[in-house]
């Protein structure tokens, strides 16, 4: 298949992704979605870089995936925080962000 | 043949995605994305990165989505499906925004990456000769780790460390038997977990620390007055953070 | 030392007086700021005469002297100095004030011995002396309008002198609001003759007035009749009168200084020195004429029936600065300034007299309660009787010659002025008539209580002080009248005042007896070197028609006036009962106030009710403040919504900025 195939299908993972992010209320989930949007990144990363036949794009898809672990590790940690405070495990609910 | 694995895989990789969105329970979410990055792994497989490829199923759904399975056992409580009932303020509004959102992005990018009138898109990539240290092999990435890359590599290590610290810091079970005590629902603040619990508000000031003591000692300390609870301070097994904010207070008074 | 040097201390001697004593009132003992103030004034005169003698130096034509001591403000289409002018009219205005204040000062010295605010008194009227100067020496239309300003503000201050006084807080306030008005039209008046002259130094508009306007030209009629109405309510006419019979609610000093002798002689002095432009606006100078002329017979009319002895003599000041109005308005200059001279002396001299009877008195102002002081009080009844005969013109008094010239030159104008001639020797009738219905009801009869105590040696005090106005109960300290009354026969510095006055009343006439010598004519002459209306032309036949008339009604007023009030006090009554609709028109001043209460003020509170009631709080809270406030809060309102602290709608703004920005990139390429 041409590039273009998978380039549409990474723009399709990253799209799903970012309706998740918004549609879901429990953070894990959100997280998760968050992570598709990562993984759509790197699909399309990829593909460029076979198209270019370098591999600056498998490199910068590595850091991605290294990053993507960093944050799932900080961002499970504050949900169990939270869930350990006995605070309610909804994204809704947390909003001191307010004016 | 190719073009087979490349529908399969990207079928596998669209429902996953799918799945992930939609399905109630976080941990069929979590199982779902499982099955989502190994359809990913594939199609990178197609594009001949394999190492990335390797390290996608190695890494990621081996070790990131197993640290995601704890925390859903731990945690996950089941969520309502998109289609059910949001009780949130604007949840109906939410659904059509994100469907809206959504496309729109979804055009955006299709433009962006399809229509950006480059011919090489068309092709299916530079040329490749197999061999042992060609394009996507892990000896290429090493190389160009250690070569061009040495500095992206070092940071992102050191990225990781930060991350393990801060996983332990967020993590760690702070002061007494909390779970037990009745705590009325309170409105989270990101804040709070960096202070100690009872103090922020005040009712530190108003009622002295008794009432965080109340708050943290437990049941049968709320019978002491409020001198025996300062001279207890809170957070037996705190870190130095709680005993400073506690002795901070009582110099306050 | 030249002319305009001395001007320059006439001005500063005053003003110095105000500032020592204003700032040094609490460590000046006793009488100290008295003679502070009568010295300051003292020097003044000094200097005036100084001024004079140099001015009379130069050659006639060479007599306007002006003197810019700074510039205020010189610019494009103005120019704005502080510059007096020293010219025979304004040497002769500064050497009747100051002489006659300093005569006040003297005799206010013994008058307000004891009251708390003797100091304040002083160094108020040492500023009101100032300011009256001020505005005199003017140069220029500025310092006119600014001396204006100040004379009504130093009124105010003394009106309402004994200040816990309601009726003279009232009173200080209505003249206030008068004199605004006035104001107001003095300052549009200015814009009306700048506008055209461009020029506000006082030589340079009226040698450039002939030339810019013509004769009877709209603007220069509105400037001169708005002048007018400047005059009008500084001097106390019709229609704007009715603040001065409630300004007798200052000390008696007060009301002889400012309001017989320099004060309402303001417009008068105005309309004198505006004269050339007055004469380019015929129709100013004869609104002013008939103004004048019903002001004199008005005032005359009530003056018969008023009780309080100050407000007979308020309205008789009314009427005669009516016939100086009427004088400058028809041309008569110099017998109009003649007049305001003379004027100055007997009325002040009254004035002082009424503060002797009414210390004398006890407080106490009501004719209806006085009679048979001629015993008690000898030295006051003599003062009485010589302003009582120079104003009702008798000769050889000074009121006789005078008031005879006005009413010749008016009679000269021919045409209609011959009914404001009648209306004229109708006013002397009158006068004669309530100046000794004054005096011999006070004098005459049998002593009341407060005589026969006098007669005794004791002078009366009321055990309980009140207000002579409403009767209310008062006490001594400050903000009313001291505990001290006096009268003239135990103070020396009161007599010695009244005494040079009387002496001014007798004689003060003798400078321009017709056909004899022409002082004042021959003195003014100068500042009135362009009018062609300056020169009498004395009709001997006419002259001497009207002095015979004013003597023979005079001394018939004189003789009505005892039948009636001495004779037979039963004619009043019965007068009173037979005429009882007139008596009643009198008695409330022609309902002039009640008129003005219905036409101005009522209007005036009723849209001030409004505005605060319905457009303050509906349009400007309600709307304005509350729309704009409204809005605002809307709109942020609004944009606060979008902080609602869910974690959803910030990644659904974020996703929309994403995409927003894309379609940006992708639009531009």
């Amino acid at each position: 298949m041409s590039i273009a195939w998978y380039l549409a299908v990474s723009a399709i993972i990253f799209a799903l992704g970012a309706v998740g992010v918004i549609v879901r209320r429990n953070p894990l989930v959100v997280l998760l979605c968050l992570e598709l949007m990562l993984n759509g990144a790197n699909l399309s990363l990829i593909a460029f870089a076979r198209m270019w036949g370098n591999g600056d794009g498998q490199i910068l898809a590595l850091i991605v995936m290294t990053v993507a672990a960093c944050e799932v590790c900080i961002g499970l940690g504050m949900i169990v925080a939270i869930y350990r405070r006995r605070l309610p495990i909804d994204v809704d609910e947390m909003r001191e962000l307010q004016g | 043949m190719s073009t087979l694995f490349f529908f399969l895989a990207a079928f596998g990789a669209i429902a996953g995605a799918i799945g992930v969105i939609a399905l109630r329970d976080p941990f069929f979410s979590v199982l779902s994305l499982v099955a989502h990055l190994l359809s990913l792994a594939i199609l990178f497989l197609l594009l001949r990165a394999e190492f990335v490829a390797a390290a996608q199923v190695v890494v990621y759904a081996g070790a990131v989505m197993v640290l995601y399975v704890f925390v859903v056992a731990y945690v996950g409580e089941a969520d309502e499906a998109i289609g059910a009932r949001l009780r949130s303020a604007g949840g109906a509004n939410m659904r059509l925004a994100a469907a809206v959102l959504g496309g729109a992005l979804l055009v955006e990018l299709l433009i962006a990456l399809l229509g950006s009138g480059l011919k090489a898109i068309e092709g299916y990539g530079a040329g490749y000769t197999p061999g042992p240290r060609t394009y996507g092999t892990p000896a290429y990435i090493g190389n160009l780790l250690l070569t061009r890359f040495l500095l992206a590599f070092e940071m992102a290590s050191f990225l990781l460390l930060i991350a393990a610290v801060g996983g332990v810091v967020l993590a760690r079970r702070r002061g007494g038997l909390e779970e037990e005590t009745a705590e009325e629902e309170r409105e989270f603040a990101p804040l709070e977990l960096l202070r100690p619990q009872g103090t922020g508000t005040m009712a530190e000031g108003v009622t002295g620390l008794e009432f965080a003591a109340s708050h943290s000692g437990g049941a049968e300390e709320e019978a002491k007055g409020p001198a025996e609870s300062r001279r207890t301070p809170v957070a037996v097994g705190a870190a130095e953070q709680g005993d400073e904010h506690d002795s901070e207070g009582e110099d306050g008074r | 030392m030249s002319a305009t040097t001395f001007g320059w201390l006439v001005l500063l001697f005053p003003l110095l007086g105000t500032l020592i004593i204003g700032f040094g009132f609490r460590v000046l003992p006793g009488r100290t700021a008295g003679w502070i103030g009568t010295a300051a004034i003292g020097l003044a005169f000094l200097a005036a005469l100084g001024a004079l003698i140099k001015m009379q130096g130069h050659a006639p034509s060479g007599r306007e002297l002006n003197s810019s001591l700074w510039s205020y403000a010189v610019t494009v289409g103005i120019d704005a100095h502080v510059s007096i002018l020293v010219d025979p009219l304004s040497v002769y205005m500064i050497l009747v004030v100051t002489g006659i204040s300093t005569m006040i000062h003297l005799y206010s010295v013994s008058y307000l011995e004891q009251d708390r605010g003797f100091a304040r008194y002083f160094a108020y009227l040492n500023f009101f002396v100032f300011s009256m100067l001020l505005l005199v020496l003017a140069g220029n239309f500025l310092l006119l309008i600014v001396g204006w300003a100040f004379v009504g503000a130093a009124s105010y201050l003394l009106i309402s002198f004994w200040y816990r006084r309601t009726t003279a807080t009232r009173a200080g306030i209505k003249a206030f609001v008068i004199n605004v008005v006035g104001d107001v039209g003095l300052v549009l008046g200015t814009y009306f003759i700048f506008k055209h002259t461009g020029t506000l130094e006082f030589t340079k508009v009226f040698a450039a007035a002939p030339h810019v306007f013509h004769s009877g030209e709209a603007d220069i009629t509105a400037g001169c009749l708005l002048l007018l109405v400047g005059a009008a309510a500084k001097s106390a006419q019709i229609p704007l009168h009715t603040w001065l019979p409630d300004a007798m609610e200052g000390p008696t000093p007060v009301s002889a200084l400012i309001h017989a002798a320099t004060m309402v002689t303001a417009g008068v002095y105005l309309i004198a020195r505006m004269h050339t432009l007055f004469e380019l606006a015929p129709a100013a100078q004869d609104t002013g004429a008939v103004i004048g002329a019903l002001t004199l017979l008005i005032a005359g009319t009530i003056a018969l029936v008023q009780t309080d002895i100050k407000r007979v003599i308020a309205y008789s000041t009314m009427s005669q600065i009516g016939y100086m109005i009427m004088g400058v308005s028809v041309g008569a200059y110099a017998a109009g300034m003649f007049h305001l001279m003379t004027h100055a002396f007997f009325k002040a001299l009254l004035f002082m007299g009424a503060g002797s009877i009414i210390g004398a008195m006890g407080g106490e102002q009501s004719l209806q309660k006085m009679g048979g002081f001629r015993k008690a009080l000898p030295f006051t009844f003599a003062c009485f009787v010589i302003g009582g005969l120079a104003l009702s013109g008798i000769p050889p008094f000074s009121g006789f010659f005078s008031k005879d010239e006005i009413l010749l030159v008016t009679a000269e104008r021919g045409g209609w002025h011959w009914v404001l001639y009648v209306m004229g020797y109708l006013g002397a009738f009158l006068t004669a008539i309530y100046t000794f219905r004054m005096i011999f009801r006070a004098f005459y009869g049998d002593p009341v209580a407060e005589a026969k105590e006098l007669e005794g040696g004791h002078l009366h005090h009321a055990e309980v002080p009140t207000n002579p106005a409403n009767g209310e109960v008062e006490d001594t300290d400050v903000g009313f009248p001291g505990p001290h009354h006096t009268i003239a026969e135990r103070a020396l510095p009161m007599r010695v005042a009244m005494s040079v006055l009387a002496v001014g009343a007798i004689g003060a006439g003798l400078v321009q007896v017709p056909g004899v010598d022409d002082v004042i004519v021959n003195f003014l002459r100068p500042s009135f070197a362009t009018s062609p209306l300056y020169e009498p032309h004395t009709r001997d036949g006419l002259l001497i028609f009207g002095l015979c008339l004013g003597t023979v009604l005079g001394l018939t007023g004189i003789a009505i006036a005892y039948r009636i009030w001495v004779r037979e006090p039963a004619i009043a009554v019965r007068a009173r009962a037979r005429f009882g609709a007139v008596y009643e028109l009198l008695w409330h001043k022609w309902y002039f106030d009640e008129a003005i209460d219905l036409l101005v003020v009522r209007p005036a509170a009723a849209t001030g009710t409004w505005a605060r009631g319905t457009f303050e709080r509906v349009f400007v809270d309600g709307t304005l403040i509350g729309g704009t406030t409204g809005v605002v809060r809307a709109g942020s309102a609004a944009v606060r919504a979008v902080q609602s602290g869910f974690l959803r709608y910030y990644a659904a703004l974020l996703l929309l900025g994403v995409g927003a920005v894309g379609l940006y990139f992708l639009l531009q390429s």
